[in-house]
């Protein structure tokens, strides 16, 4: 066995003239057609895999696509021993969306007939399909059984691109369209049935047709797929897109574009690179270009991003500390807090000294304080007054634990830091009934306490 | 099953041979179906459900009197909700039939309204308030039709009549619990039917919510209406509600409230007393599907 | 025909056999924690740490390989956990983007490092089982305690020979922490086995037995291994010592029928043999088949014969029960019931009934024998002893009593005694005991 590595040096990145002329589609009509043929595949599966993420089949998709191994072996031995030509892709592909769709009802039967989850379930017809279909392919590509060359079965497994033809293309253009068609003719069905299936029935729609059509859509561009990224790696196509595109958007036809396009670019510069560079298997890199979008709109999405939830965060830190300040003031009865104060109560607080401008900083941006000279506040009119509303939130929520909740006294002012800022009007106007009606003397308004 | 003798001293002897041999001979199927009058919005007859032949709910009769607001009660695990979907045909039912105005489920379902638990779906989902509320208009609109503007207008009507229009353009998870109870709510109103059914429409809401659906209720009440809920508590029960069934896996008892909702039958709900037949159920449910 | 040579067999069985029981015994906990997918998912995502370690050593040394497998497995389970909560993403789908941006990570980095070195991603897959034979194997069983025999053992068989060892010895040790842990995470912790480091314990070897039958036996294999012997186990018993023992034992058939099956049964159709992993996880697949169908507890047929016995013992006993209440009202002698008048399900069991001498039929008409008559005062006592106690204690109406009470009179549970009468006022029999 070796243990001899030779690291090939990368061959260096193309002139630039050569990128911009496959980025084009001028770059020869090979390359054309195999750019344009990713590109419609990962629009087609960034729409239809929106329905199985909101229908929560994402790793359904991946067992059919590993499924349908057998059903390539079994379709070329089939068509071999009948004399036809045992590579013809129709009877490929026909070969696949049959076992594939055998695997999805063999996961429906063992969860209906016996007591394995859903986990379990795929996962075992994942691997034994799979199994299947190394066992048949190993014996389809022995000289000594089959005559016929299985050259290219292969291929199905880690995806060709590079072997797409333009009636292939044709076929994934058409697929497409018809991805696109059925998505806007039926949107309104597809998603009452995603979100609600219980309703849609009472409703009178046939639930389970729609979601045989879901299916049959997800079926149809998985093995289309096949061919261009391969089984292993098509399923990656199907989530990644509508999951990064959920990191955008709370609306339904925008998550629908957002993904087509996301799927899009990513077919259109994983095939680029690969077709630029020696040894960059598109599949791959179509799905790592996907990732990649996926890893920065993680970081960066507004609302649901990392950076965007850091600062919603520490927006409301330092609300809460801001009106901490505000509330001491009130309780004080002072109107300006010194720089001294200001830091006793940090201390009390646990702030640290940045934090403590922090606040400062922000009341004085917010309206609430003015800021002096040696670093104390000066409180204004609307601070004061939110002060006000401050500390009567927290009498009134911690006379409500006294009264209704078994929460011991001392622990009242530990749990009212949290809730006392983020009280709803509604919420107040609910307690101050509640509070009346145990004849619980409620503190004015505007007083301090 | 109403129809068996009631002189229990002398069983009387049919002439049917087979009918003799029972302890309470049926006479025949047909005869011994209770008259469910036409205006009924609901007539339960005879309705067993089991889930995985473990029965949750046995024998169940039940006459909805029409134009009424009627509360479902009973304990946890009684099978409230059961009964709701099994009348829907949400879960299959073992035997027994369910009639609305007379006609079987599939003819009447153009007058049915359903407000499932709120619990039942993810609120993360990518719609709007008003998305959700214009589902309860696809059926009017039909087949790969679009919603049209003048179905919009219905939806935003009935958001205002549970009073959140101002929320219509939020995504549904940015709502309050008690918005998301109304959202549903709403969808239900925009279905247009003339008999609701409420799965637990009022757990977890706060109280302006609260107040909102009993508005809502007693509106579709006056309309002419019927409103079925499953309902947990039991001391609005009297306040809410025109009628109750008091249920534990069987009907204890139903009818007006004022009638019904007795401290004895409540007792009979909730006493704990059917340890024993729930016992005994479980034992059917090992013996039919693993154990014995 | 010689179904098995040292030479082209042993190594290579051994490696299966090796690989097969390290990933069931764990895979046991991956099933009951519904984390099977979890295991399919760092199979998956291994490739890329393998590749990284062989870049960095430039060997295939099996230690750092173990190592960046391992941390890639770990890895997985944390970034999956991160997109989980920061991304709001449902766990499937998290476990998806990972696992394929990983795996595809893993074969562009093979496809750049290796032109013509022996990590290609085909083997990755399928393995090879087959390469692993013994050129210079001894002609005799005896030959093979020799030093030289020792030398000779490929370095996959004994990495895994490792691995399969640890990872039975780390269930056997830690079993009471790793039941209580799947059962109930929280109880766990608070009982100091933290659950979270058993978690990543178990992922860790998950990742380690992955790694280590990834070049003999290829990753598909692993996953196969990982969750069908547990699920076939988990199908035929409910304790779970018994499953884990028993899916070991499964593993190991597996193994042995499915490496088997590759290179012999081909033969019979006059062909050669095929993938020796393929077709073990194909048996790994028919032995969840068959279990699914056969287990005699779970299995669809067990419970298809139940319920068909169970009806077959119900229409028994509301034979006797019929032809016992004809008894009560024809008073004085036993009557004799023409059978033509029964209902069809009861006429079925007339010849079982009069097997077991319970009835004597002539004809065409049947009546309780002694013996009959006993059994029948049971079930009549049971049927109005549950009667009364449906109408007085759970508060059904006397018309709604019947049906009830014909299903809870099969049941082996005694009904409350008591009451002489039941609710439509016929008298209820004693003990048959007390009869006599």
């Amino acid at each position: 066995m070796k243990t001899t590595l030779a690291i090939t040096p990368g061959e260096g990145w193309p002139p630039l003239s050569e990128v911009l002329e496959i980025l084009a589609f001028r770059g020869g009509f090979n390359t054309s057609l195999v750019v344009a043929g990713t590109t419609l595949l990962g629009l087609a599966a960034g729409l239809i895999g929106v329905f199985a993420l909101l229908r929560k089949r994402s790793l359904m998709t991946d067992a059919l696509a590993h499924a349908t191994l057998p059903g390539i072996g079994l379709a070329f031995l089939a068509a071999t021993s009948l004399g036809f030509e045992g590579r013809s892709l129709p009877v490929l592909l026909a070969g696949a969306a049959t076992s594939g769709v055998l695997g999805v009802l063999a996961i429906q039967a063992l969860l209906r007939y016996t007591r394995l989850r859903e986990d379990a379930a795929i996962g075992i017809v994942l691997s034994v399909f799979f199994g299947a279909g190394v066992v048949v392919l190993s014996y389809v590509q022995n000289p000594a059984n089959v005559r016929a060359s299985p050259a290219g079965l292969n291929h199905f497994i880690y995806g060709q691109t590079a072997a797409l033809q333009p009636y292939d293309v044709a076929i994934m253009g058409a697929i497409t369209l018809g991805a696109i068609l059925a998505t806007s003719l039926f949107l309104k069905e597809f998603a009452l049935v995603c979100f609600n299936d219980a309703f849609a029935k009472v409703d009178g729609w046939p639930v389970s047709m729609i979601d045989l059509l879901m299916m049959a859509l997800v079926v149809v561009v998985t093995v289309a797929g096949l061919q261009a990224v391969g089984l292993i790696l098509v399923v990656a196509m199907l989530i990644i897109p509508p999951v990064t595109a959920r990191l955008w958007t709370d609306r339904l036809r925008t998550l629908l574009i957002i993904a087509a396009i996301v799927g899009a670019a990513s077919g259109y510069f994983g095939s680029v690179v690969s077709a630029l560079l020696p040894r960059k298997p598109a599949g791959s890199v179509i799905v790592l270009t996907s990732g990649a979008i996926f890893a920065v709109s993680l970081v960066v999405a507004p609302s649901r991003g990392v950076v965007a939830g850091v600062i919603k965060r520490a927006r409301l830190g330092l609300r809460i500390a801001g009106d901490h300040l505000l509330e001491e003031a009130h309780e004080r009865a002072a109107s300006s807090l010194s720089a001294d104060t200001v830091r006793e109560i940090a201390r009390l607080r646990g702030w640290s000294a940045p934090i403590a401008r922090g606040v400062c900083f922000w009341l004085s941006r917010a309206g609430f304080a003015r800021r002096d000279s040696n670093g104390g506040i000066e409180v204004t009119e609307r601070g004061s007054a939110r002060g006000a509303r401050v500390s009567r939130n927290h009498a009134l929520w911690e006379q409500y634990l006294i009264s209704y909740a078994d929460v011991a006294p001392s622990h009242v002012d530990w749990s009212v830091d949290q809730v006392e800022h983020v009280l709803s009007d509604e919420l107040i106007d609910d307690l101050e009934r509640a509070l009346a009606k145990r004849g619980v003397i409620l503190p004015p308004a505007g007083t301090p306490t | 099953m109403s129809a068996r003798p009631t002189n229990p001293t002398n069983p009387t002897r049919a002439s049917a041979p087979d009918a003799t041999l029972r302890d309470a001979p049926p006479t025949s199927a047909l005869a011994e179906r209770p008259e469910h009058s036409p205006q009924s919005p609901l007539a339960i007859h005879a309705m067993t459900v089991a889930y995985d032949r473990k029965p949750v709910l046995w024998d169940v009769d039940y006459d909805a009197p029409p134009n009424r607001l009627i509360a479902i009660v009973g304990p946890n695990g009684a099978g409230k909700s059961t009964l709701i979907k099994a009348c829907l045909g949400l879960v299959p039912r073992a035997s027994g039939q369910v009639e609305f105005w007379g006609e079987p489920y599939r003819t009447a379902r153009a007058r049915i309204g359903y407000v499932p638990q709120r619990e039942s779906v993810d609120w993360d989902f990518p719609v709007s308030a008003l998305d959700v509320v214009c589902m309860g208009r696809y059926r009017k609109i039909g087949w790969c039709r679009p919603v049209s503007r003048a179905h919009k207008h219905v939806a935003l009507d009935c958001l205002e009549r549970v009073g959140i229009r101002d929320f219509a353009k939020r995504q549904i998870s940015q709502l309050s619990g008690g918005q998301q109870q109304r959202v549903f709510l709403a969808r239900a109103l925009a279905q247009e039917a003339d008999l609701y059914f409420m799965d637990e429409p009022f757990a977890g809401v706060d109280a302006a919510t609260e107040r909102a659906i009993v508005g809502v209720l007693r509106d579709l009440r006056d309309a002419g209406k019927s409103v079925i809920v499953v309902h947990h508590d039991l001391q609005t029960v009297p306040e809410y509600f025109d009628d109750v069934i008091l249920l534990n896996m069987r009907v204890v008892a139903s009818g007006p409230v004022a009638q019904v909702f007795t401290t004895d039958n409540l007792h009979k709900t909730y006493g704990g007393r059917l340890t024993l037949l729930s016992e005994a159920a479980e034992a059917i449910a090992r013996a039919e599907a693993g154990g014995a | 025909m010689s179904a098995f040579s040292l030479s082209l067999d042993l190594f290579p069985l051994l490696a299966a056999v090796f690989a097969a029981v390290s990933c069931a015994v764990l895979g046991n906990f991956l099933v009951l924690r519904r984390l099977s997918l979890m295991g399919d998912a760092i199979s998956h995502s291994v490739l890329p740490g393998l590749v990284i370690a062989f870049i960095i050593t430039g060997s295939r040394n099996p230690l750092p390989m173990f190592v960046g497998a391992a941390l890639a497995g770990i890895g997985t389970v944390v970034l999956v956990e991160l997109i989980k909560r920061l991304g709001r993403v449902e766990p499937g789908a998290a476990m998806g983007v990972v696992f394929s941006v990983l795996f595809a990570l893993g074969v562009l980095l093979i496809e750049q490092v290796t032109r013509g070195v022996d990590l290609d991603a085909d083997c990755v897959l399928h393995g090879q089982l087959e390469s692993l034979w013994w050129p210079g194997a001894p002609d005799t069983i005896a030959g093979l305690f020799t030093a030289e025999a020792l030398h000779d053992i490929p370095r996959q068989v004994t990495t895994l020979a490792i691995t399969c060892t640890a990872a039975c010895a780390f269930v056997a040790i830690f079993f009471k922490e790793l039941r209580i842990a799947s059962f109930d995470p929280a109880l766990a912790t608070t009982q100091g086995f933290h659950a979270g480091v058993m978690h990543y314990a178990l992922m860790v070897l998950v990742a380690g037995a992955t790694v280590a039958s990834f070049e003999a036996v290829g990753s598909i294999l692993v996953i196969a291994m990982l969750i069908c012997p547990a699920a076939t186990a988990r199908l035929l018993t409910d304790r779970l010592s018994v499953q884990v023992l028993c899916s070991v034992l499964i593993a190991i058939v597996t193994a042995v029928t499915g490496y088997f099956g590759a290179s012999v049964a081909p033969a019979f159709f006059g062909a050669s043999s095929v993938s020796a992993a393929g077709m073990i996880a194909v048996t790994a697949g028919a032995l969840v088949a068959t279990a699914a169908l056969f287990s005699p507890r779970h299995g669809l047929i067990a419970r298809v014969l139940r319920r068909r016995k169970l009806a077959r013992a119900v229409a028994l006993d509301d034979l006797l029960a019929n032809l016992y209440r004809a008894a009560e009202s024809d008073t004085g002698a036993t009557p004799a019931v023409s059978t033509a008048t029964l209902p069809a399900r009861s006429r079925t069991v007339i010849p079982r009934a009069a097997r077991d001498g319970l009835i004597s039929v002539s004809d065409g008409a049947i009546s309780l024998t002694p013996k009959g008559e006993l059994a029948a005062t049971e079930i009549v006592r049971r049927h109005r002893l549950w009667e009364s106690y449906l109408v007085e204690r759970a508060g059904l109406a006397t018309d709604h009593v019947h049906e009830p009470a014909e299903r809870l009179e099969h049941v082996p549970i005694a009904p409350p005694p008591g009451p002489r009468q039941d609710p439509h006022g016929r008298s209820i029999p004693q003990e048959p005991d007390s009869l006599q």
